[in-house]
């Protein structure tokens, strides 16, 4: 059984690699998709899309997202088509050669609040807002990491230069963002009762967030529980094949 | 040296074995196949909506469904007579032209003759709209009347009519 | 030729038209039905076949995606992201072929160090050692265009400071570097080709793997007492003995990487190529992928930018002398009792290469990287040519199944084993 053991430790060392890049100081928040059957909250996911669309998407686009994505976190079909009305998209050229405005549709990307990246830098003080399609994928520490920076404003430590425009933050590189504090204790009004307070405000635009960038989870998470039983299923049967089979060997 | 096992029974806890394998290797293919199917992005483009305020008695518009060109007719009270005087059960393909539309002056057909898949003519004034007045295919020479059946020519069956709705009286969704 | 009725030895007689036509029913009879596997073979003998196994899993993954993907600097970033969300299973897809890919090199490594352990590179098998360093080479080479093609950020950097590797080369250095991207800088002209190649490069892999694995069945599989077959006693038939071993393997190595799959797709993905290439702004760090790390170790302890790339292409090409580095006349490490160890600590070494090839080349990571860039070749150039001069091997057992039994520990003067020229 040394194969076992060698496998083990292969196994053993992609989590000192994993933990490596895990243990430092950014605390763990509790989601209730973490686990190996964890899921979204579909309701945390509305309250986080309209965290996102209230607070969120003044600056930053969500390009690789479709309205017709949000069917997944529980809107129905007319619901997405009434989201999607609200806003407006360009289309066209028309028969008379002219470029149109008209309302958007389930099948249209989330409309960006900037024509483009320029004009984004442009009325940010030259900081481009990411896009957040998959910023959760595109961080160290993912949903932990954007949920401690959102909570991370605070007044800068005595004696630190905050540069013009820029605010202090706890967890980000260099302490310095010209993002100022999004979200505060009812910045945004939900209209199923939750207490909107910063901090749930923040764990339901994260969850918003991950769902976003992997909006496979679920089914990811429930193929590969079928998966692995699938292998060690028949790997027991196997297991016992080959032993019946190497007996006869001497 | 052990003997050659195929010369042996195959036992019960073998073929389990190989039954499983066999499930699991096809339950492996099953992924890489079914990503060939359109996408999503795709099926969300499986619908059209067409404003049809702007056409006139006795024109066309084109717009695209799928991929195809669907042709979108209103017509003049005599194509209206023309395609209902017709004996239907003498037709190559036997359609009623009322079960071919929903609203009597609009006809809504898949543009696509059903011959080998050549985009007949007729949706211009000047087109030529073939013996019976309604479509031509220039491909091979198919007749098509002004409800879109086939009357003349290779053509095996009537242009399809696609699933649509009207939504309102100026707005049709296609698909 | 041999007449006609030495090749109807088949029931089905169409197998019997194909056989005479194309003995190919025969070959592969011969070749993974009767050949004889020494029995004494442990699980690491199974790494060739899960290795044989991921490469197609990885050129099948590959085809359905390149069936999504768009090699377009414009587009490849979205169309990658269109396959996570909008294609059926392209999520699924996407993740066995990025991990697929980690897991490849994790096998191959192991398949390599075995080779090494056990002393399989030497007479007979040197050939067979060098075609499966040209495998590792194109690895190397797939994984590295591969990992371009999503355009995002770490693509982008890491394409742009490999590509600059060749830039180092004396005189024609520059043109060679403009000539590989098609472009002044990393563009779409690049990511075209890399695409082209990465899509081609695998189907070369496969027909290596095919030369290396006829090679190893002309003299046979080594084994972990390094000795030769001598009777039919000392053999099992491939199958089934062998396939259902094999099989074992595969399943649990199908329960590991369906772990990192469904459970931590993202575990060894750098978190920057989830951000769309741009080239004005690089990242903090970058990092190549971990199964190329060693290399890149090597290269950033040279402070000097032409000595690293030598010593980097050194450290892959010195692979190929490996059998005639080897003095000693034992193959296998079982019976070496002081070369073991050093084994044992390249293996070591390598690893922690690749760690501090991830980490920021300075202060102590440059020194640790320095240190193992000295084991590295000095365990190629001084202790593998002369460790025999002062190693008395143990014992040699008398043959395979003595071993296979757990007797046998006394028997052959280590130096009757068939020289090693």
């Amino acid at each position: 059984m040394r194969f076992i053991i060698i496998i083990l430790l292969f196994l053993l060392s992609t989590s000192i690699f994993a933990a490596e890049s895990n243990s430092g100081p950014m605390p763990k928040h509790k989601w209730s998709f973490n686990g190996i059957t964890g899921t979204f909250d579909r309701a945390a996911l509305q309250r986080g899309f309209k965290v996102y669309q209230e607070v969120c998407s003044g600056c930053h686009s969500m390009k690789l997202l479709y309205y017709r994505d949000l069917r997944d976190i529980g809107f129905s079909e007319a619901e997405v088509k009434v989201i999607a009305a609200e806003y407006t998209v360009v289309d066209g050229p028309n028969d008379e050669g002219e470029m149109y405005d008209r309302d958007a549709r389930p099948a249209d990307r989330f409309v960006s609040p900037y024509a483009n990246d320029n004009e984004a830098r442009l009325s940010n003080n030259g900081a481009y807002p990411p896009d957040l399609s998959v910023i959760t994928k595109a961080r160290k520490y993912g949903e932990d990491y954007i949920y401690n920076f959102i909570l991370g404003y605070e007044e800068p430590p005595e004696g630190m230069e905050i540069g013009d425009g820029m605010y202090y933050n706890k967890w980000v590189g260099g302490n310095q963002i010209s993002m100022p504090q999004p979200i505060y204790d009812g910045s945004v009004d939900y209209d199923d009762g939750t207490d909107n307070n910063a901090l749930q405000l923040t764990e339901d635009v994260v969850t918003f967030l991950k769902w976003a960038a992997e909006p496979e989870l679920e089914v990811r998470k429930n193929l590969g529980i079928k998966v692995i039983l699938f292998f060690l299923v028949l790997g027991t049967f196997i297991y016992f094949v080959k032993n019946k089979l190497w007996r006869e060997v001497d | 040296m052990a003997e050659n096992p195929n010369n042996k029974r195959r036992d019960f806890l073998q073929l389990s074995t190989i039954s499983i394998g066999a499930l699991g290797t096809a339950a492996f293919i099953w992924p890489f196949l079914s990503s060939m199917n359109p996408a999503e992005d795709t099926l969300a483009l499986g619908t059209t909506e067409v404003d049809i305020s702007s056409i006139e008695e006795g024109q066309s518009i084109t717009v695209k469904w799928r991929g195809k060109p669907v042709f979108i007719r209103k017509r003049t009270k005599e194509e209206i007579e023309e395609a209902k005087e017709v004996n239907f059960t003498d037709l190559i393909d036997p359609e009623q032209d009322i079960d071919r539309v929903k609203k009597e002056e609009w006809l809504v057909l898949i543009g696509v003759c059903t011959h080998l898949g050549c985009v007949p003519l007729g949706q211009k004034l000047t087109d030529n709209k073939g013996e019976y007045n309604g479509w031509y295919c220039p491909c091979h020479g198919s007749h098509y009347d002004t409800s879109g059946r086939i009357r003349k020519g290779p053509a095996p069956n009537n242009l399809p009519v696609p699933p649509y709705s009207f939504l309102n009286d100026t707005t049709i969704k296609i698909g | 030729m041999s007449g006609n009725s030495e090749h109807r030895k088949y029931k089905n007689s169409f197998l019997n038209w194909i056989e005479f036509r194309l003995p190919i029913i025969s070959y592969f009879e011969k070749e993974y039905g009767d050949y004889p596997m020494p029995k004494n073979c442990n699980y690491f003998w199974s790494f060739g076949a899960l290795a044989t196994i991921t490469l197609v899993v990885m050129i099948v993954s590959g085809i359905f995606l390149a069936m999504n993907y768009t090699p377009h600097t414009d587009m490849a970033f979205d169309s990658v992201e269109r396959i996570m969300r909008d294609v059926n299973y392209g999520w699924l897809l996407r993740y066995i072929h990025s991990n697929g890919a980690a897991f490849f090199f994790i096998v191959v490594y192991i398949h390599i160090l075995r080779g090494m352990y056990y002393g399989s590179y030497k007479y007979p098998r040197e050939l067979n050692w060098i075609l499966g360093v040209f495998i590792y080479l194109l690895m190397m080479a797939s994984a590295f265009m591969g990992y371009v093609l999503p355009w995002g950020q770490m693509s982008y950097w890491g394409a742009t400071v490999i590509t600059n590797l060749f830039s180092a080369i004396p005189f024609i250095g520059e043109g060679l570097k403009i000539w590989l991207l098609g472009d002044y800088t990393v563009g779409n002209a690049t990511l075209n080709r890399f695409f082209a190649l990465h899509y081609v490069l695998p189907f070369v892999i496969l027909g290596v793997v095919g030369l290396h694995v006829a090679a190893v069945h002309v003299h046979g599989s080594n084994n972990p007492a390094g000795i030769d077959i001598k009777s039919k006693n000392d053999t099992v038939r491939f199958f089934p003995y062998m396939v259902m071993k094999d099989a074992l393997a595969v399943c649990v190595f199908g329960v590991i990487i369906s772990a990192v799959i469904f459970f931590g797709p993202n575990l060894m993905a750098e978190v920057d190529n989830y951000i769309p290439a741009d080239p004005l702004v690089t990242p903090a760090h970058i990092v190549p992928n971990w199964y190329l790390a060693p290399f890149y170790a090597i290269l950033r302890a040279i402070p000097d930018k032409l000595g690293g790339v030598l010593l980097m292409f050194g450290s892959i090409a010195i692979l190929f002398v490996l059998p005639w580095l080897d003095r000693s006349k034992v193959r296998s490490c079982n019976f070496r009792p002081i070369y073991k160890w050093f084994v044992m600590l390249f293996f070591v070494n390598f690893f922690i290469l690749g760690y501090v090839g991830m980490l920021p080349a300075e202060g102590l990571y440059l020194l640790i990287a320095r240190i193992g860039l000295v084991y590295y070749f000095g365990f190629f150039l001084i202790i593998t040519p002369f460790i025999h001069r002062i190693e008395t091997p143990k014992s040699l057992p008398l043959g395979i199944s003595d071993v296979y039994l757990g007797g046998g520990k006394e028997a052959l003067n280590p130096n009757a084993q068939k020289e090693i020229i």
